[in-house]
């Protein structure tokens, strides 16, 4: 689209002093699209790999289980657990509540700190359970 | 009537009335993720094992089956409403449209590999 350049231009990101708001705003973003297109070639690989028999499973399964398979799978709960977090987030927003700044801040750190805990979490217990 | 000017309107150039739309389901398929998306992380990691016979036997039973295709319905259904609005504030132009259509055969595409594998195990896998 055209822009009349001899039209100023509103402030935009550039003015503005990072926040954790805005940080959890653009992970959360970034999560999603992961879960997108990572995460539902994953997800859908396996379906699919599942329905066509146990050599394409354990072929898979080999895959997934290897170093690169691990890294994506504890990426994708990452992604998960923080896409989850922020939206819960939004919930309470979209509720019009959690805007004062201190609690906004409060609640932006918590929830870019609590999915790295729910990942841990969920990474002890599967090898616990391994063990 | 719109909430757009009177101006606006007359131009065509109101609201198009899909926003809210696009916006509450947003919400709806979100609070619908939490619960399948929990159940499926919480239902793989209490599988004993692993291997192709028991997550077939597993994924065969209705109550596994169900739950997995509601899953890809609404879980696809979130992200390409999501994706949608990422590809409007990014892309522009010709190049949009292009993105807007790339969503589309993602989404379907892999949408219909994925149903049709669930539905394949559980209507050919063991019995529950």
């Amino acid at each position: 689209m055209a822009r009349n350049t001899a039209r100023p231009l509103s402030p935009h990101l550039t003015i503005w002093k990072w926040g954790p708001h805005m940080t959890v705003s653009i992970l959360n973003r970034m999560m999603g699209v992961g879960l997108a297109t990572v995460g539902v070639l994953a997800l859908t690989l396996w379906l699919v790999a599942l329905a066509s028999g146990p050599e394409a499973y354990k072929d898979f399964m080999d895959l997934a289980t290897g170093w690169f398979g691990y890294v994506v799978a504890v990426g994708l709960s990452f992604a998960f657990f923080l896409h989850l977090c922020a939206g819960l987030r939004h919930f309470v927003m979209d509720a019009g509540a959690g805007f004062e700044l201190v609690t906004n801040r409060m609640w932006a750190w918590g929830s870019i700190i609590a999915p790295v805990l729910l990942t841990a979490g969920l990474w002890l217990f599967i090898f616990w359970g391994m063990i | 009537m719109g909430s757009g000017t009177g101006l606006g309107r007359v131009r065509g150039l109101g609201s198009a009335k899909s926003g809210s739309h696009h916006w509450w389901q947003q919400r709806v398929t979100a609070v619908g993720n939490i619960l399948l998306v929990l159940w499926f992380i919480i239902s793989m990691v209490r599988l004993p094992v692993a291997d192709h016979a028991a997550m077939v036997a597993w994924l065969a039973s209705p109550w596994a089956a169900v739950p997995m295709a509601l899953l890809i319905i609404n879980v696809f259904w979130h992200f390409r409403l999501g994706l949608q609005v990422v590809i409007e504030d990014y892309v522009h132009g010709g190049m949009r449209i292009f993105t807007l259509g790339l969503l589309h055969v993602w989404t379907f595409g892999m949408g219909a590999y994925a149903l049709f594998s669930i539905f394949k195990i559980a209507f050919t896998g063991a019995p529950a």
